[in-house]
């Protein structure tokens, strides 16, 4: 069809290459040498002036990482990674706390400024300097940060570099600050959580992470509190030949709620970078977290090359009763993209969701999808999935729902529903369906199609242009997902969608 | 190499000596090494091989017993009166008992002319070889590999150019005597261009006793040609049954399988269907009863190699007791096969406590201007229902029958055949437990 024809072209023009965040930032930086040993565990954990029990846990994972194989299970295809040829921490040079914008090396606010996260917003500068910064919001002019606001942690490879907000969050009684300094300053919290969820021995990626993780968010949520405004995180690999490996752990105590952001871009290099992050939640009673992720990360270039490997653990624990763990991801970055955000449904009456868009183009590879593990009574999941495949790019979903034989009354639905533009592309659904109680109902749809003829058809007679079509068509395809989206992240998704897709968006 | 060092589990330990103790002395003796080196290298699949995950034939297969020896007639006789699902069709009858071709017990009186049959064994004697060499690797698969090192006999049939087959075909096997044995058949089909032909097959032994049937059918279907492939499988409660069907499909085809699969206590139905050349349909059915602490796995690969096919995958299972049920369906749609249409359906009723369901339903998708979806459910009888049926005076017992019926009959239906269809539908009632006069109709 000549829509479609047109739409390859033009995606084939505007893709990978056309990624806006691939610039280089030049700042000094503090390397660890290349490779990896228990001297650079050490390393790692001395920079970070961490207890003895931080430093015993990161060499008890590494021991264990030694011991094991990197899983070739999935369907992605990569040169075998050298981990001896890593740098395994990269700081900017600067104090890797700052209590203010004042400093932070400019070139860093520089590239959060070209990233255009909110970072770069004078209004919340102001709430950064101002020593009570609390209430200088409500204050700012022009009402658009008044409602919503976002509290930004933003990691630099491996140090967070800023946290903003702090003061207003610590009055609500919320802490959110740099996994490092949290483990400095509440240790016995972070002792309590981590690893709860994703143990150092889950997985391959997920021990490496544990042995080296240099820094990520902490954040919780004390009984009863709703978090003032949007938490996020802004992921930035700047250095070459380097490994991001952060942690995120978010507790939601009882009764609390969160929603919580996280986004990803790196610079364009002919390498390839790793990503393997683990992140954490846990759900007390009645409480709820809304995880929200827009991966914008380098996809290496039309052929192929360089891009970053994201090789992320996420899981969320719901862990007490009626609590409720969300996860919405964008997914449009990566070479390869291999990652499972995943709910374990302990408590009675929990809830897991999960809601995904996953874009490939170019030479790019997803395999991504989610677990729902129910083990409490009556619990239930959603799953709503979005795989848009394009250029010479593979899209799987990989899922697993799971019912306990206690899992009474457990409850799923999912739907994964699959676009390929292109005739170059693969599109793949392999669901997992395991039901141990009789009591639980689950239900699996999927649907692999190109854009129909006959809506393109009804859409044109109605006098639209073909690329106003195919813009309605697949918008109307991810608009489940969208709607799930933190309005501070829609307005960057339809970006990105548009960057990643742009043609057939028009 | 570390697979060699592995330390080999009593019933491959079983398969060794069973297979040292065969005479070499056949013409096949050099596919039969092949294909016993060929599973030696991997060994009975686990639960770490993909297409096995939740048929683990490594714990599930504690010993494997020694190939059977042909029974005696009477003994023969006696064990072919109870496979009588298609009887009701009076079809002509090729008889397998413990794995050897019996012409005393077969009947292929009227189709002669339509029908050139020989057993395998004879096949084999005159030259023939395997057809498998040039279609499914033995590696790939182990029910495969384990049927070329133990076969002996099997059913050589071709269906000759635009015959149109008007009494059905039925290949039975049946496993007579009170001691185990392995049963192995290959059965090799050709249907020529233009044919038309219901095939049945049959499966029945005696409860008790822990024989094993290892079975593959390859069928060539050429151009045009209309097939339904109905496959009765009561083994006995502690038979273990491995059953391979290996369908290729040349132009404009019609192929129509279905499993009705109630007996055994492990049993893997696996269909292995390709689309050679376009325009083909070919819709893979199957109802599963399964009770007590039965396992029962459907299977399928379809492969769309090419252009404008159509597939329908439609499976319903009624689980109860501590059994286990399992679908796996693969759809695969290769980069040249535009204008694939695809549909993939599997529910499962779980009727109690301990029931368990696996649905793994997948779509591995290269072409873009296809329509391909699955959906999978799992869940218990609908309470409404129940209650509808129960507010009409029905017992609960007898309400959740009917509805267990209904749900296993609605893929019944789809055969398109009402006279095969009602005697599938005859042993669903019967396997879940309804005294075989009563029926739906009168129930009520």
């Amino acid at each position: 069809m000549p829509a479609v024809q047109e739409t390859i072209e033009q995606v084939k023009l505007l893709d990978v290459d056309k990624y806006k965040y691939g610039f280089i930032t030049d700042v000094e930086s503090d390397l660890a040498p290349k490779g990896l040993n228990e001297d650079i565990v050490r390393l790692i954990s001395a920079k970070k002036g961490e207890p003895d029990w931080m430093l015993e846990w990161r060499l008890a994972a590494f021991r264990r990482w030694l011991t094991m194989e990197e899983p070739t299970w999935a369907r992605v295809d990569y040169p075998k990674i050298d981990y001896q040829d890593l740098h395994y921490y990269a700081a900017p040079k600067l104090r890797a706390t700052a209590t203010s914008l004042d400093e932070i090396d400019p070139e860093i606010l520089k590239t959060y400024a070209k990233l255009g996260i909110p970072l770069k917003e004078q209004e919340i500068l102001a709430g950064i300097r101002k020593p009570d910064g609390g209430d200088v919001l409500e204050e700012a002019p022009g009402g658009e940060y008044a409602s919503g606001r976002v509290a930004v942690d933003a990691v630099f490879d491996s140090v967070s570099v800023v946290t903003t907000f702090k003061k207003e969050l610590a009055k609500a009684g919320v802490i959110f600050m740099p996994i490092s300094e949290a483990i400095r300053e509440y240790p016995d919290l972070v002792r309590k959580y981590l690893g709860t969820v994703v143990p150092a021995s889950d997985n391959y990626f997920a021990t490496l992470n544990s042995a080296v993780f240099s820094d990520g968010s902490f954040v919780y949520i004390p009984k009863g509190v709703r978090c003032p405004m949007e938490l996020s995180t802004y992921f930035r690999i700047n250095e070459r030949n380097t490994g991001q490996f952060e942690r995120t752990l978010v507790i939601a105590d009882e009764g609390s709620y969160v929603s919580y952001l996280e986004g990803c871009t790196a610079p364009m290099r002919d390498e390839n970078q790793l990503h393997a992050a683990v992140v954490e939640l846990v759900a007390l009673d009645d409480a709820e977290i809304k995880y929200s992720t827009v991966q914008n990360w380098y996809p290496g270039d039309p052929e192929g090359k360089g891009g970053v490997y994201n090789f992320v653990t996420k899981r969320g624990d719901c862990r007490g009763r009626n609590s409720k763990i969300s996860w919405t991801q964008v997914e449009t970055g990566s070479a390869i993209t291999w990652k499972y955000p995943s709910c374990i449904l302990r408590g009675d009456n929990s809830q897991g969701e999960f809601y995904s868009i996953a874009i490939s183009n170019g030479r790019q590879q997803v395999d991504s999808g989610t677990k729902m593990i129910h083990l409490g009574k009556n619990t239930s999941s959603r799953i709503i999935s979005k795989g848009i495949a394009a250029g010479r790019s593979d899209n799987t979903y990989r899922g697993l729902v799971s019912a306990n034989r206690r899992a009474s009354g457990a409850r799923n639905f999912t739907q994964c529903d699959s676009l390929l533009i292109g005739d170059q592309c693969g599109a793949h659904t392999i669901p997992y369906i395991e039901s141990k109680n009789a009591s639980a109902v689950f239900e699996h749809e999927a649907t692999t199609s190109k854009i129909s003829d006959d809506q393109m058809f009804y859409c044109l007679q109605r006098g639209m242009s073909q690329e106003e079509a195919v813009a309605l068509i697949v918008n109307g395809f991810v608009r489940d997902v969208l709607q799930k989206l933190p309005m501070e992240f829609m307005a960057e998704t339809q970006r990105l969608i548009g960057i990643s897709l742009e043609g057939s968006v028009g | 190499m570390a697979e060699a060092t592995r330390i080999r589990t009593k019933a491959e330990e079983a398969l060794a000596n069973h297979f040292a103790a065969l005479a070499s002395d056949d013409a096949a003796a050099e596919i039969r090494n092949a294909a016993f080196d060929a599973f030696l290298e991997k060994g009975l699949p686990h639960r770490r091989v993909e297409d096995w995950k939740y048929t683990d034939l490594r714990a599930l297969v504690r010993d494997v017993p020694a190939p059977a020896q042909p029974a005696a007639f009477d003994a023969s006789r006696d064990a072919l009166a109870r496979a009588d699902v298609f009887a009701p069709l009076a079809p002509a009858r090729i008889v397998f008992v413990n794995g050897f071709f019996v012409p005393s017990l077969s009947d292929t009186k009227g189709i002669e002319g339509d029908v050139e049959f020989v057993s395998l064994n004879r096949f084999l004697a005159d030259g023939g070889s395997f057809l498998s060499r040039s279609q499914l690797d033995a590696s790939e698969s182990p029910i495969l590999a384990l049927n070329g090192a133990f076969v002996r006999d099997g059913a050589a049939l071709r269906i000759r150019e635009d015959a149109k087959v008007a009494r059905p075909l039925e290949i039975v096997s049946v496993f007579a005597g009170s001691e185990p044995g392995l049963q192995t058949m290959r059965h090799q089909v050709m249907v020529g261009k233009g044919a038309e032909v219901t095939i049945l097959q049959t499966f029945s032994g005696p409860d008790g006793v822990a024989y094993h049937t290892n079975v593959v059918s390859e069928v060539q279907v050429e151009a045009q040609a209309v097939v339904r492939w109905i496959v009765a499988q009561e083994e006995g409660d502690c038979a273990i049954h491995l059953n391979l069907l290996v369908p290729r499909l040349a132009d404009d085809v019609t192929f129509d399988p279905f499993t009705l699969a109630s007996g055994s206590l492990v049993s893997r139905n696996e269909v292995r269907l390709s689309f050679d050349a376009e325009g083909s349909s070919a819709s893979l059915r199957g109802a599963t009863v399964a009770k007590g602490k039965q396992l029962i796995d459907n299977t399928l690969v379809v492969d769309h190699a090419v252009p404008n096919c159509a597939s329908r995958e439609q499976f319903n299972s009624a689980i109860d007791g501590e059994a286990h049920g399992v679908f796996q369906g693969k759809i695969i749609v290769r980069k040249h096969a535009q204008k694939t249409d695809g549909k993939m359906m599997s529910r499962a009723l779980l009727l109690s406590e301990e029931a368990e369901f696996a649905n793994k339903p997948e779509l591995e998708i290269f072409a873009d201007d296809v329509v391909c979806g699955h959906g999978a459910t799992c869940g218990q009888i609908d309470e409404e229902m129940l209650f509808f049926l129960r507010s009409r005076g029905l017992d609960k017992r007898e309400a959740e029958r009917l509805l267990i019926q209904a749900f296993l009959s609605e893929v019944v239906a789809e055969i398109g055949d009402e006279a095969v269809a009602e005697c599938l539908d005859e042993r669903i009632r019967r396997a879940l437990g309804a005294p075989a006069s009563v029926t739906v109709g009168e129930a009520t």
